[in-house]
Order: structure tokens, then C-alpha cells, then sequence
């Protein structure tokens, strides 16, 4: 930076002279709005029935409301959301909700079973992508409005096709895509019989603490409160304010200047440098991303047992969680992130070069060089370099292959990787959204193309486990549930091609002043509406 | 190139018979302008959709995620028409583009149309302002430094030039930032607005431009005016700098090459003071050669700088075109490309406007 003192000087003056003497007035946020600096650009469409981007659902969560609903104070026991009681009938597969009396949308309508029906039926007919969350409990476009109806004014009947863990079904409940929406006033901008779909795209109809007043494609969304007695509690913001801020050291200095109360998208570096700031708080909270790695067991010699497990043992899981992902990643060894049901936190790898060389010897495959698939983002490009590197030390040459994450993701659908390393995400709070892909696949076959199936991704038929997901997904008791799980995962730990290594811990800066703000943790989306400051 | 030719001077009277002559020349050089025009958006939109079709990115998978099933990818692609033959998407492009739909964002959901109009406002503003304060100091900058070569002033110059050229800009946005914004507090910071004054211009400035200081002057909102101004200001220097530096190179060589014709000589031998030597005489001569090179930097900076829109959270057009590429967001990408190919084109009729007012010999 010092070398820079005469430009700095000059261009000073020129500042100087063109502001002239009126510096800026310094005004912190207005006190009646919450303002966020985030990353919006991955919001593709506001449609509950559609959206399936984190910062989406972050605005919808805020937006819409669900039946059943997690309480932000105490993440995980599912609280009475827009159904204030519900009940499963002894047949085990007719489940009844009571709806909420009184409660009124964005629009002034009155929410009533009808709106719940429809809101569910709606996204199971849309089959967008997250459609898969209903769908799984047997309703097809076709059946669905025998399935799911309203039996009274307040009262809801959904009847599903197996006896499923109760658990299982209600946790599904609580995810975005069974949003309830206002019928009315959707159908009153319906076009061509889309159920009102290209007017949701980019608007909102629903009972939530916030209406959305304004959203501007990568630049900003504005949330105003709904109403002064939201049935869920008092809304203390009156507006929240999200700004698409995309450099993280942006961020930064935003929030030290004052000019937002939350940034959410700090790298490790900021956070470190907002240390000892006394007017800013830095709270960890754990995320359900995971971090691991995959084999494809259609390449030569990944589907030998023994270099897949000398492979889990070529992993730096610790040097790499300590240096440069610290703050941002721990270490995580099971396909369940810590704060779900049945989450397992056994790590049986370690990063162990002379075991491995024994298990490669063991092989005897010879020399192995592999490609690794990553997509072009800084975090993932070191830990793949990190990864290339450990392998070298058994003698393994790795290349890496790079491209935006659209490109590796499609190679990676299509089966053409050796190595991928990359993220995921769990869909809804149950354990089952990670086993349904990590330790279960229905056909192995490439004619099968399960292509949103990790397991047939890796060609990794998962005849270890299928039975096991397959039963603990109907497994009544919840402790029952629980234990089959943890059995599942370390089958997966040995058996699998996976090598799971860490779970994201996000890092949210704040405002002193700022209380109550929570991201969702590992199993939800953000909630806006308890903060205050 | 600094004698005029009389053959082509501009005083010649023009009679009846001569009239009918020019006008018919001007039809015929309206029409050759269109058809150039036409020619040259056809082919960047071929080009550009061409390329947008062959790299290796699934826009279907752009917008549905990872978690698409193939029913609902086959479904989407069939949705988007992107099963069809590559020639016959592209005709229906064109053929919808013709009758003004550039068709629908994938990534917004929203017409192309809307999305450019709501970007390139903010790009015009900050490329406007940096184009004036490259052009404002880097003309008098370069002239300086030709005047006298090897000096020291000369030296400032190609050192401040050189900085500005070969200074990675996100590196000098942040810097400038940190200076300015964090520590020193005298200029706004990323953004366009304050929160505060975001309220205020969403509810009481009619938007007319969408550029703001424009709106806000039209309506005179001098508060939120000013606002802006403190926001703008450190991006529009950022980018000036880059511009000037450009521009005083380029002036500083023009300027050499006329002072060493044999028309300053003799200006200086009639006695004529330096200044006016320069300043008019040579300065006049340059004009031509600057106006090309500052037409280039401003349609530069209106592409958009995706690194200084990200920078300071500024969302223009750069910005946009560049998310819609990395999604294979061919609409998207088309409308940019499309905007971004009439601003040259619009700023190639204007330097050509230019040249004829400030050389005579360019006149018809």
C-alpha cells in the first residue's frame, strides 16, 4: 500500500475538489429496517412451488407460511404453524390438519383449507424441481386432488401411499415448497391455466410476516411487515432490506461503516479483521452443506474397494479444517450433517499416507492417475489442490479439471467424472433428504438416469444400504429411526464411495445492536421476522 | 494532413440542380447506413448465439438446479425450445426480436427488455461521469506532457498513465474504498444510495431515466441528488483514471506528430504566442484522431466493468451480462449483446457527427 502515497495524495485533491466541502452527512440504517448485505444472484424464480436457491427460500420463509413450522429460537421439535393441531388416523397413512382460524393473506382473503389444498396440489401439478419433496409420499399430478384435500373450511385430509414415518412427512412440511399461497388471488392472475405460475415467478400472495415490496434481480429486495399482529408474534423491523453486495471485503467495510446491520457472505480473512471490533458481532452458526468427495465407480481402479478406502485416507481432513478453512468448515465424516436426526460424528479417516500406500499395495493396481472435477470456486479449488497434492504422496497423479459449476455439475449428472469434489445441501429438515441420495439408488443402470441421485451418479449401485434407507424412512418410532441411521452411515463410512469432510459452518457478521437473527442452521432457511435492533 | 485541400471546402455555393444531387446522396447514404446497420446486428447476433450454443453449459440446468429429475429437464428444454435445430432457434429469435421481444430472462423471469432498462441507467451515469473526468484530464494532461517531452511533467504523466493502465482496477475500487469510504469517510459508500435515500427515491422521485442523478436533478431532490453523487463519485474516479490514462497517452502522441509539422513552425515564426500554438492550433488539429479514441473508452466503459460493478455493488449492465453468460442465458445474453452493439454503433454515428464539426474537410 505504501507505494501508492503520491496517487492516493493526488487523487485525494481531485476528490477533494469535486465533492467540494459538503462530506456526507454519516446516517446509520434507518432504525425501523433491518439491512442485509448478501448474495442474490442465485434467486432464479420466487415461485414456492419452484424456487430451490438458498437466498429464495431465505425471502420466502419470511413471505410465506407452512402447516407445521420450526421455531427459530430452537431449531429441530416442529411447532403448530398455519395448522394448529394435526393427527394420523389408525390406517397410518390419513393424516388431518386443523387450520388456523383468523388468519388473513398479504391481500386481506382469509386462509382457509381451500388455500392449503390448492398450494400443495398446485406444486405437485407444476412438477418443478423441488416438487420431488411431495411427490415422494405418492401424489401425481393425476391423483393429488383425491389425496390431498380440504374436508372442511378449516380442516385439511392428505392421505399418503405407505405407512411413512410420521416424522418424516411432517419435517417435509416445513420445507419452502409447501408454502401455502392465496388462491384467490394467484387464480386472479392465472395465464393459459398455469395456476397463476408466471405471476409468482416475480411476485408473492402470502400470509407471512413480510410482503415482499420490491425485488430487483440482482440488486436488492425489499420486505415490508404484513400487519401489526402476525399470528406467530410480534414483527419488531418494519421493513427488511436486502442488498445483493457480491465482494465479501465490500461487505465488510459496509458493516463497519454502518450502513448495513448483517453481512452475511464474509470470507475467513474479513471475519479476522473485524476481530476486536467492538461494534460488530461475528456468530458461527452450523449449515447443512457437506463437503466431500466422490468416486465414480465406473472408472478403472476407483471400483476397487482398497483404493477407495486408501483414498479416504489420503484426505487432510484436519490440516485442511485448521488452516485455510478455518471458521468456515469441520471436520464431518457421515453424510448426515450434525443437527439432523440420527446425524453420526464418528470420523474413522485420517489422513495417513503409509496406510494407504499398504492398501494400494494390497490392490495392486500400479500407477493410477485420475482427474478430479471442481468447479471454478475459491474454496473448493483449495481443497482440491490440497486433495491433488496428499494423493501425490501415495503416488497417485491427479489433474484437476475445472469450468463453472454449471459445466462440472453436468459432467458430473452424466456420469463422466473420475473424482468429484463438490457440496451438498440437505433439502428438508429429515434425515431422509441425505440418505435418499447418498445411500439409496432405485437403478443403477445409465437407462435408469437418476441423474438428481448421487449414489447412480457415482454408479454406485448401494446394495449395502437400499433395504435400510428404504426401512427407516417408515420406521414409526423415532428412536428406532434415529439408531437405524447411524447404522446406515457407517456402513457408508466403509462401503461407499463417498468420503464426506466437512460440514460449512456460516459466519454472520453484525451490528452490535442486531439480536435474534438466525440463518436457519443446518436445517432451515433464514428468519427475518424475530430480529430486532 | 494538416493542409486542406480546396477541392473539398465547405463554402462552395450550392444551386438548384446541385441540391436535388445531395439530397438524393443522403438517401442513398441513409439507406447504406442502414443496411450496415442491419448487417452488422445480424451477424453479432449469429455470432454471439453461436457461441452461446456451443460452450459447455446446460441452461436448463441453470435454472432448475441440481436436483432436476430428467422428466422435468426434458420437459424444461422442450419448454424453452431448445430441442429444436440451432438454425431454427435462431430464426425465431430474430423473427421475435424484429417485432421488438427479445424474449423472456431465465435467470430474472422477467422480459429482457425490463431487465436492460433497469441495468444500463446505472452503467450510462458511471460511464458518463468517468468518460468527462478521463476527458477532462487527460486531453490537458497529455497536451502538457507533449509540449515538453522528457520533462518531468512528462514523466508525471506516462507514470500516472502507466499506473492506470497496468493497476488491476478491483484492486484500486477496493483500495479506493478503504481510503476514502472506510477510513476517511468523505465519499458514500458501495451502492448507488444510502438506505435511507434509496426510500426516499423509490417513493418520491418519479423515475423517469432511471439514472439517478439525472432523476433526481429533473426533480430536484437535491438531498438524494447529493447522495448519489457521494456514491458515485469514487466509481466514476476509479474508471476515469483507467480512461484518462488512455486518453493522455493517446493525445500526448498526436499531439508530438502535429507539433513538429511545418504549420507550428511557421506559427511560431509569425510570432504567434506558444500557447495559442498549442492550445488552438495543434490541439484543433488532433481532434479527429481523440474523438475516435475517446468515443472507444466511453463505449468501453458502457459494455460495463464487471469487476468494478462488483467492486461497489453497482448493478449495472457488465454485471448482468456476465451472471447471463456463466447460466448460458441466451436471451439474457442476446439483449446485452444487442445493447451493447448500438451503443458502438450509435457512438460511431456520433464521433462521426463530431469529426464534421470540428474538420471542415469532413463535411460533404
Amino acid at each position: 500500500m505504501h507505494f501508492r502515497k503520491p496517487v492516493n495524495l493526488l487523487s485525494a485533491a481531485a476528490l477533494a475538489l469535486v465533492i467540494g466541502a459538503t462530506a456526507p452527512a454519516w446516517a446509520d440504517t434507518p432504525s425501523d429496517t433491518l439491512v442485509i448485505a448478501d448474495k442474490i444472484d442465485d434467486i432464479v424464480s420466487i415461485d414456492p412451488a419452484e424456487s430451490f436457491e438458498f437466498s429464495g427460500n431465505d425471502m420466502l420463509n419470511n413471505v410465506y407460511d407452512t402447516l407445521v413450522e420450526l421455531d427459530p429460537s430452537n431449531l429441530g421439535p416442529l411447532v403448530p404453524g398455519l395448522a394448529t393441531e394435526w393427527s394420523l388416523a389408525e390406517d397410518e397413512v390419513t393424516y388431518t390438519f386443523k387450520i388456523r382460524e383468523g388468519v388473513t393473506f398479504h391481500s386481506g382473503n382469509p386462509l382457509t383449507a381451500e388455500d392449503a389444498a390448492w398450494s400443495l396440489q398446485r406444486a405437485v401439478i407444476l412438477d418443478k424441481t423441488p416438487s420431488f419433496i411431495l411427490d415422494q409420499f405418492g401424489f401425481t399430478a393425476e391423483n393429488v386432488a383425491e389425496k390431498i384435500k380440504a374436508t372442511g373450511t378449516h380442516e385439511l385430509t392428505i392421505v399418503t401411499d405407505k405407512p411413512y414415518a410420521p416424522s418424516f412427512f411432517y419435517n417435509c412440511l416445513t420445507a419452502v415448497v409447501a408454502s401455502i399461497v392465496d388462491k384467490k388471488e394467484a387464480m386472479s392472475h392465472e395465464t393459459d391455466g398455469d395456476m397463476g405460475y408466471e405471476w409468482l415467478k416475480t411476485n408473492t400472495a402470502g400470509s407471512g410476516a413480510y410482503k415482499l415490496r420490491d425485488f430487483k434481480p440482482s440488486d436488492r429486495y425489499v420486505l415490508d411487515r404484513a400487519s401489526d399482529d402476525y399470528w406467530r408474534g410480534d414483527v419488531p423491523m418494519k421493513r427488511i432490506f436486502v442488498r445483493h453486495v457480491p465482494e465479501p471485503s465490500t461487505q465488510r467495510l459496509l458493516l463497519e461503516r454502518g450502513d448495513i446491520d448483517v453481512a452475511r457472505k464474509l470470507t475467513t480473512v474479513d471475519i479476522a479483521g473485524i476481530e476486536g471490533n467492538e461494534d460488530i458481532t461475528v456468530n458461527d452458526e452450523v449449515r447443512g452443506r457437506l463437503m466431500y468427495v466422490a468416486m465414480n465407480q465406473k472408472v478403472e481402479p476407483l471400483n476397487n474397494p482398497k483404493v477407495v478406502e486408501a483414498i479416504k485416507h489420503l484426505i487432510d481432513y484436519e490440516g485442511m479444517a485448521g488452516s485455510f478453512l478455518k471458521g468456515q468448515y469441520t471436520v464431518h465424516q457421515a453424510f448426515l450433517p450434525d443437527g439432523f436426526l440420527g446425524a453420526l460424528t464418528e470420523k474413522p479417516y485420517s489422513f495417513d499416507v503409509a496406510k494407504a500406500k499398504a492398501l494400494l499395495d494390497e490392490a495392486g493396481v500400479g500407477d493410477i492417475s485420475l482427474r478430479i472435477f471442481v468447479r471454478n470456486d475459491q474454496d473448493r479449488l483449495e481443497m482440491a489442490q490440497s486433495f491433488q497434492n496428499t494423493l501425490a504422496q501415495a503416488g497417485i497423479a491427479a489433474e484437476l479439471r475445472t469450468g463453472t459449476g454449471k459445466e462440472i455439475l453436468g459432467e458430473y449428472r452424466a456420469r463422466k467424472h473420475d473424482i468429484y469434489l463438490g457440496a451438498w445441501g440437505p433439502d428438508y429438515p429429515d434425515p431422509h433428504t441425505n440418505a435418499d441420495t447418498f445411500a439409496r439408488n432405485p437403478d443403477n443402470s445409465d437407462e435408469g438416469k437418476h441423474t438428481g441421485i448421487l449414489a447412480w451418479r457415482n454408479a454406485w449401485p448401494a446394495v449395502e444400504v437400499n433395504d435400510m434407507t428404504n426401512a427407516a424412512v417408515l420406521e414409526k418410532d423415532t428412536a428406532k429411526r434415529e439408531a437405524m441411521y447411524l447404522e446406515i452411515q457407517r456402513i457408508h463410512q466403509k462401503s461407499s464411495p463417498f468420503a464426506p469432510m466437512f460440514q460449512a459452518i456460516q459466519q454472520v457478521a453484525m451490528r452490535n445492536n442486531v439480536a435474534n437473527f438466525s440463518q436457519g442452521g443446518s436445517i432451515h432457511s433464514a428468519f427475518y421476522w424475530p430480529t430486532t435492533k | 494532413m494538416a493542409s486542406i485541400d480546396p477541392s473539398l471546402s465547405p463554402h462552395a455555393e450550392a444551386d438548384g440542380p446541385r441540391r436535388g444531387e445531395r439530397i438524393l446522396a443522403f438517401a442513398k447514404s441513409a439507406a447504406k447506413l442502414i443496411a450496415t446497420l442491419l448487417v452488422t446486428v445480424l451477424g453479432l447476433l449469429a455470432i454471439t448465439f453461436i457461441i452461446g450454443r456451443v460452450v459447455p453449459i446446460d441452461p436448463v440446468l441453470a435454472v432448475l438446479g441440481e436436483r432436476a429429475t430428467a422428466e422435468q429437464a426434458e420437459a424444461a428444454r422442450e419448454a424453452m425450445g431448445l430441442n429444436e435445430p440451432l438454425w431454427v432457434q435462431f430464426a425465431l429469435y430474430v423473427r421475435d426480436a424484429a417485432q421488438g421481444d427479445f424474449g423472456k430472462s431465465l435467470l430474472t423471469a422477467r422480459p429482457v427488455i425490463e431487465d436492460i432498462a433497469r441495468v444500463f441507467p446505472a452503467t450510462l451515469e458511471l460511464a458518463t461521469i468517468a468518460t468527462i473526468i478521463g476527458v477532462v484530464l487527460g486531453i490537458p494532461a497529455g497536451v502538457l506532457a507533449a509540449t515538453k517531452p522528457g520533462s518531468w511533467v512528462d514523466q508525471l504523466v506516462r507514470l500516472i498513465g502507466l499506473m492506470g493502465y497496468s493497476m488491476p482496477i478491483f484492486w484500486l475500487g477496493l483500495m479506493g474504498l478503504l481510503i476514502f469510504y472506510g477510513n476517511l469517510g468523505w465519499v458514500g459508500g458501495p451502492g448507488r444510495l444510502d438506505t435511507s435515500y434509496e426510500f426516499i427515491y423509490d417513493l418520491d422521485v418519479p423515475q423517469r431515466t432511471g439514472a439517478i442523478l439525472l432523476d433526481t436533478a429533473l426533480a430536484g431532490a437535491w438531498d438524494v441528488f447529493r447522495n448519489a453523487l457521494t456514491h458515485i463519485v469514487l466509481p466514476a474516479t476509479v474508471l476515469g483514471y483507467y480512461s484518462m490514462a488512455y486518453i493522455s497517452r493517446m493525445t500526448r502522441s498526436f499531439m508530438l506528430e502535429q507539433l513538429s509539422q511545418e504549420y507550428v513552425t511557421t506559427a511560431r515564426v509569425k510570432g504567434m504566442p506558444e500557447w495559442r500554438v498549442v492550445w488552438v492550433h495543434a490541439l484543433r488539429n488532433v481532434m479527429v484522431p481523440l474523438i475516435t479514441v475517446i468515443a472507444l473508452s466511453y463505449a468501453n466503459l458502457l459494455e460495463g466493468s464487471v469487476l468494478t460493478e462488483t467492486v461497489f455493488a453497482w448493478p449495472g449492465l457488465g454485471l448482468y451480462i456476465t451472471n447471463a453468460l456463466f447460466s448460458a442465458d441466451m436471451a439474457a445474453v442476446m439483449g446485452g449483446t444487442i445493447m451493447v452493439g448500438l451503443v458502438f454503433i450509435c457512438l460511431n454515428l456520433l464521433s462521426d457527427a463530431l469529426y464534421r464539426f470540428v474538420d471542415p474537410r469532413a463535411r460533404p
